[in-house]
Order: structure tokens, then C-alpha cells, then sequence
């Protein structure tokens, strides 16, 4: 195992029709905008490249790239290896009111082939946006119907290939890029050691990880009872409140949304206590627990003591040069 | 006194009732208020064709009338008494991004109407889906539908109308303020709930404090400080938080799981506190916090602490807490 440094700039591409809502998607999970003040966003001129930095040796290189026709064009001709090699992960957002969606699939395959040939070992996710237009009755089988024509015309990504319904408006946003993050995370099973081990010294029910910025989940540690939790969407949702919750903090306090942060938030109830406290530089960690003052008071204490262990794991502590693309 | 929640007249229960024209919003206002329908969901909502009651069982119970666009007052039918009684509230919805004069026209009939037969009603106009609107032309059309609507009243000999002016949209926490001081007008408790707060805030140097209704958040009383929405939106928010929380981490446990969980884990039962409480420290502003208690069912105090409020005085606000919590629950003794 002594490769856990090796691989640090992950390359992720996100694509799709411009007006597909790529920009919107990015602007919420990294750049802290709120779902209504999408409608800003300027249309994407070529690439906008961003650097986001992940527990475990992560830092995300996502390269939003504009959607109009022209661009599109010149990613598949001019920069054709430019654009498509060593990339990690593929985004491709679809609209799901789009007026073309066969153009649309068009579109993807020639993508997809581009991708074939520069990264064939690439990961492919298709989200399929805008779900809140379709009727809630409706969204179960568009979905489906509209998975089925995609991944069909997905040629050798054909059986990897993932597919996520998402909506700027709801948690199903999370939902998809916790899967990307997970893929990408080179060292996730060390990490879930680390946490299994102190849920057990502190007795925890469910020990949550995410990042501080984007709120999205690291990985999580599930004991005893809590596994049989109904709500299966927890974790998201978490994400999605977390994620909220910050907005209002910043807009009352005139804090920048980037850095209001809690130093700690608790709730008490007579069925859990519930916890989140800062872990390392980039992460935060939730905590469920029995009710109980005395498992409470030992939780954080044991969870000061392992900080150290887990701030290894954590690049955020190093500074380190940014690659220029462009 | 005779307007105390829960006694007779009718069925004794204080009403809101919504009117306006047709897709002013009513029903959208009603289904994400009460309901908790997102608001882009409203998109989908159909044509309100009778009335439709909606029950609230809260800290007082009161009921949600949603009435279909046109009324016809001449109607034989169409009994006003059976619709209006004296511990109602008009909420009267204009939609702001459409033409407005027709809406005026009949508002005004309406209200000289309930002059007479009602007196005591309470009317409120909520200037609705005003997102739709920039900053310059929604204070502008606000101002004009205000004149509009208190020059014609005027001219018909009735000056000084007490009739209330809101900016509404479904898509932010305006809808829900403007709900909230309606309903406070409805609370005869509303002087001795302000007193107790005030008290509070003394004693503890809160900055802010708000009773909240948790499933609606609507807030109940604050204290008299000056009330910005910036606050309300905060606490509301925050409610938001502890609550998801609470429903998910909250679920029925298998009892015997539960308790076998509590042996191993020591001492469960040691915290007694059945009531939800919680608290959220600032990272920048050490001393900054917000901080929540159920008070009953209903309920939940949720205070904004100024830069003097220490942490470290947690002791000192419990006891206050505890104090209020006492006093507020033989305010509203149900
Ligand atoms: N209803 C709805 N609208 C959305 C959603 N996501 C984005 N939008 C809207 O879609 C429009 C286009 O969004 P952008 O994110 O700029 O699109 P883009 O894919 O980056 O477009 P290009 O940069 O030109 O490639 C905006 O007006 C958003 O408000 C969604 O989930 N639901
Ligand atoms: N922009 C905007 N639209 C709203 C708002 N409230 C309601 N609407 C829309 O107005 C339309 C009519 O609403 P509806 O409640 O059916 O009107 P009703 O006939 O008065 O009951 C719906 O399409 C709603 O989505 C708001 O605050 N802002
Ligand atoms: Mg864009």
C-alpha cells in the first residue's frame, strides 16, 4: 500500500448541451450558490476549469465545458486530446425537457468516442437534469425510458456507464455527486477503517464524513440498530441541509458563504444525540449517538484524541502548486 | 375579551380566509404554508372551484379557508355569516405581476361589505409573487396598489381602514412572516407572550428570541426589539436543520434493540431531557450562536445570541429557559 499519494489531480469532465444546467450543478455543490440564483449564470465560454480539494489525497480538476455547438466542435477536433486525455470521470448532463433529445444522444456518442479512444479506462455518469419540470407521478418512468435510449448509444461504456436523475432543487443533486466523489476517492477503505474504529470506541450509531465546502459525503460508518434507519436517503439529505443551513449562516452574518462555518452544532433529543464537530482541514464529521450525557461528553473527547490520525489522510495541510491548464 | 381561541361562536375556531382573483396564488400560499408543497410544485395546482378548509391543529387550533375566486355576494346561497365570523382574518391576495385594478375594485366592495356586518375583522392584503419583480418595481407597485386601495376607501367615507399591506412570494420566507403577524393578531395572549420574551431576553442579553410554530413556522411572538426578516429567516432556517435532523435520526426503534443498545451503552436515561434542544457555536464569531428549545407539542423558542451571550453562561440560560417555559405553558394551558 504505498501508493496511497500517488494519484493527486483527478480529471473530471462535465459536458452536455449548453443550457443543460452544468454550470448550475457546479456553482451549487463547489461555489456555494443557491438554487434560485442560477438564473445568473452566463452561458459557459469553452472551458472553465476549477480545483477542488478532497479528504484522502483528492483534489478534483473539474473542467465545465461549454455547451454551445461551436465549443462542442472544437473539444471533438482541434483539442480533441487536449480535452480527452487521462481523464478519471465523464459527467455528461442531460436535460430532460430538452426539445432535441435525439440530437442530444447524437451529441453524446461523439463524446463518447473521443473519450473511447484518449481514456478508455474513464468512468462515465449521465445525470438526467431538471427532473423537478416532470410531474413527480411521471419522473420514475421518464427516467427510466430516457436511461435505456442513453445507454444504449453508450458503446464500450455501455455496461459501466451510471445514470442519476437530479434536480438543482432538491437533495438528488447530492445524491449523484457523492457517487462521483466516491469513485474517485483513492484511499476510501482506509478511511472507513480509521472511522470504524473510533464509531466503536465511542459507541456511535452512524459516523458521517464530508467535506467542509461542498458538504458532500465522504464515506460513513453504519452500527447496531441504526442500520435499519428508513430513511435510506439520509445521507444526502444531510448533505443537502448542511449545505443550506450554511447559506443562511453566511447571508445573516455577512460571512462569505465559503467560510461560515459552525465550530460545532449539537442537537439533544430524548431518542439521539446528534453531533458535528471539525475534523480535519477539509472535513467535518457527524456524529449520532444513544442519548446520553456521558456518551456525549466521552464522544468528544475521543474524537479531539483521533484528530491527528485522520489530519495524515488529509492534503488540505500541504500548499502545493495548482496546474495552469488552458 | 370575546375573542378567545377555543370557545364558542361556530365552530369557535379563528379563520383565515384567502380571496382574490383567480390564479393570484391563494391556493399555492395555502399548499406551501400549511402543507409543505415546494413552490415549484405549485405549477401543477388547479383551479380552486368550492371552498376548501384546511384544519390547523397548533398551539391554538384554527382553520384555513381557501375560497374559490368568484363569489357572488348576491347570491341568496351564499350566506356571509356562515363565512365571516368576528375571529377571522381576510388575508385578501393580489398578484402583483398581473394587471391589479379589477382585484382593487372588488377587495374594496368586499371591505366595505364586512364594515358593516363584521367590524371587528381582521383584513390583510398580501401583494403576492412580487420575486417576480425588480427591486425599483416592486416598491413602486406596492406603493400604488397601498394608494389605490386607501383613496377609494376614502372616497367611499371610510378613512383610516385598518387594513394591513404585505410584499409576498412563495419562493422565500416572506410568505411566512406575513402569515405570522396575521395569526398574531388572531393571539389574545400575544401583550403577556412579548412581556415573557422581553424578560427573557433581559436576563439572558439575548439578541433576538422567537416562539415558533414548528410544523408551520409561523412564529408566534417575538420580543419587541425591531424584527428584520433577516432574523425570522435565520431561526426559520435553523428549524429547518434540527427538525430534518430529528426526523431522520428519530425514528421508532425496536425497543428491545434500543434498550439492549442502552445497557452496553451505560447510562441512557441520564439525560432526562425529552425536549429537543440544541445549539450551533460560530467558528469566526466565537461567542455567536443560535440556540433552540422545545417548549411544548408545538412549540420551539429559538434565540439569536448577541456577542455578549456567552457559552460559557449555558447554565444561566437553561434556568431562564425553565422559567419561561413554565409561565408560557399556563399562558397556553392545553
Ligand atoms: N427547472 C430547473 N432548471 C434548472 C435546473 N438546473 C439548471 N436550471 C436552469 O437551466 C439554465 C441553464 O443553466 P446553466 O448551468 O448555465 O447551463 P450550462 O449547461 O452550463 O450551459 P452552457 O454553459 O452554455 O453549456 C439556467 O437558467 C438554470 O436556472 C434544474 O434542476 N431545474
Ligand atoms: N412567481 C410566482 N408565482 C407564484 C407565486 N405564488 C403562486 N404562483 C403561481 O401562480 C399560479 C396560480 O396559483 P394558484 O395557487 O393556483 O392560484 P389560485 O387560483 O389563486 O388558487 C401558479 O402557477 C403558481 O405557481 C409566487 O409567489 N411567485
Ligand atoms: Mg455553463
Amino acid at each position: 500500500m504505498s501508493s496511497v499519494k500517488r494519484q493527486k489531480q483527478r480529471k473530471v469532465l462535465l459536458m452536455g448541451k449548453s443550457g443543460a444546467g452544468k454550470s448550475s450543478m457546479r456553482s451549487i455543490v463547489f461555489s456555494n450558490y443557491v438554487a434560485k440564483d442560477v438564473r445568473r449564470l452566463a452561458a459557459t465560454i469553452d472551458v472553465e476549469h476549477s480545483n477542488i480539494k478532497f479528504m484522502g489525497n483528492l483534489t478534483l480538476n473539474l473542467w465545465d465545458c461549454g455547451g454551445q455547438d461551436g465549443f462542442v466542435e472544437n473539444y471533438l477536433t482541434h483539442q480533441r486530446s487536449h480535452v480527452f486525455s487521462s481523464v478519471a470521470v465523464l459527467i455528461f448532463v442531460f436535460d430532460i425537457e430538452s426539445r432535441e433529445p435525439h440530437t442530444d444522444v447524437v451529441n453524446y456518442s461523439n463524446i463518447i468516442r473521443a473519450l473511447q479512444e484518449w481514456s478508455p479506462s474513464a468512468k462515465v455518469f449521465c445525470l438526467i437534469h431538471k427532473m423537478d419540470l416532470v410531474q413527480a407521478s411521471r419522473r420514475a418512468q421518464t427516467f427510466e425510458e430516457r436511461t435505456e435510449y442513453i445507454r444504449s448509444a453508450s458503446e464500450g461504456f455501455r455496461d459501466t456507464v451510471e445514470f442519476y436523475p437530479t434536480s438543482i432543487w432538491d437533495q438528488s443533486l447530492y445524491k449523484a455527486w457523492t457517487q462521483v466523489i466516491y469513485f474517485l476517492i483513492p484511499n476510501a477503505s482506509t478511511i472507513e477503517n480509521l472511522l470504524e474504529m473510533l464509531a466503536e470506541v465511542i459507541d456511535a450509531r452512524e459516523l458521517i464524513l464530508y467535506e467542509r465546502t461542498t458538504c458532500l459525503m465522504v464515506t460513513h460508518v453504519t452500527r447496531g440498530v441504526e442500520a435499519s434507519n428508513p430513511y435510506i436517503d439520509r445521507f444526502e439529505r444531510i448533505s443537502s441541509i448542511l449545505k443550506t443551513h450554511k447559506q443562511s449562516l453566511a447571508k445573516h452574518t455577512g460571512i462569505p458563504a465559503g467560510s461560515a462555518n459552525f465550530a460545532e452544532l449539537q442537537i439533544k433529543t430524548g431518542r439521539f444525540m446528534f453531533f458535528i464537530t471539525r475534523l480535519t482541514e477539509n472535513t467535518n464529521l457527524a456524529v449520532t449517538i444513544p442519548p446520553s450525557e456521558h456518551v456525549f461528553n466521552a464522544a468528544r473527547v475521543n474524537i479531539a484524541l483521533a484528530r491527528p490520525r485522520f489530519a495524515d489522510l488529509d492534503i488540505g495541510n500541504r500548499k502545493r502548486p495548482v496546474d495552469a491548464d488552458s | 375579551t370575546g375573542k378567545i381561541p377555543n370557545t364558542k361562536t361556530g365552530d369557535g375556531k379563528p379563520r383565515l380566509l384567502l380571496m382574490g382573483q383567480r390564479r393570484s396564488g391563494k391556493s399555492s400560499i395555502s399548499s406551501v404554508v400549511f402543507n409543505k408543497l415546494a413552490p415549484s410544485e405549485t405549477l401543477y395546482l388547479e383551479t380552486t372551484h368550492r371552498i376548501h378548509k384546511e384544519s390547523m391543529h397548533s398551539f391554538m387550533d384554527f382553520q384555513v379557508w381557501d375560497l374559490p375566486a368568484h363569489i357572488d355576494y348576491s347570491d341568496p346561497a351564499f350566506d356571509t355569516e356562515d363565512i365571516f365570523s368576528d375571529i377571522s382574518a381576510l388575508i385578501w391576495v393580489i398578484d402583483a405581476q398581473d394587471e391589479y385594478y379589477d382585484a382593487i375594485q372588488r377587495l374594496n366592495t368586499t371591505i366595505l361589505r364586512l364594515q358593516e356586518s363584521h367590524p371587528s375583522i381582521i383584513i390583510a392584503v398580501f401583494v403576492h409573487k412580487v420575486d417576480g419583480l425588480s427591486e425599483d418595481y416592486r416598491t413602486d407597485t406596492f406603493r400604488d396598489i397601498v394608494q389605490r386601495v386607501q383613496d377609494e376607501l376614502c372616497d367611499a367615507g371610510f378613512e383610516n381602514a385598518p387594513v394591513n399591506f404585505y410584499q409576498t412570494s412563495i419562493y422565500d420566507h416572506s410568505i411566512f412572516e406575513a402569515f405570522s403577524k396575521v395569526i398574531q393578531k388572531l393571539i389574545p395572549e400575544l401583550p403577556s407572550l412579548e412581556a415573557l420574551l422581553d424578560a427573557l431576553c433581559a436576563s439572558c442579553r439575548i439578541e433576538k428570541a422567537y416562539l415558533f410554530d414548528v410544523l408551520s413556522k409561523i412564529y408566534v411572538a417575538t420580543d419587541t426589539s425591531p424584527t428584520d426578516i433577516g432574523s425570522y429567516e435565520i431561526c426559520s432556517d435553523y428549524i429547518d436543520v434540527v427538525v430534518d435532523i430529528s426526523e431522520i435520526y428519530g425514528w421508532e426503534r425496536d425497543e428491545a434493540e434500543a434498550a439492549a443498545e442502552a445497557d452496553d451503552g451505560g447510562a441512557v436515561g441520564d439525560s432526562g431531557n425529552k425536549d429537543a434542544e440544541s445549539l450551533i457555536t460560530m467558528e469566526k464569531h466565537g461567542n455567536n450562536y443560535l440556540y433552540l428549545r422545545e417548549i411544548n407539542k408545538y412549540l420551539a423558542l429559538i434565540c439569536i445570541m448577541g456577542e455578549d451571550s456567552a457559552t460559557e453562561r449555558k447554565a444561566l440560560i437553561d434556568y431562564n429557559v425553565r422559567v419561561f417555559q413554565e409561565a408560557l405553558n399556563r399562558v397556553f394551558s392545553r
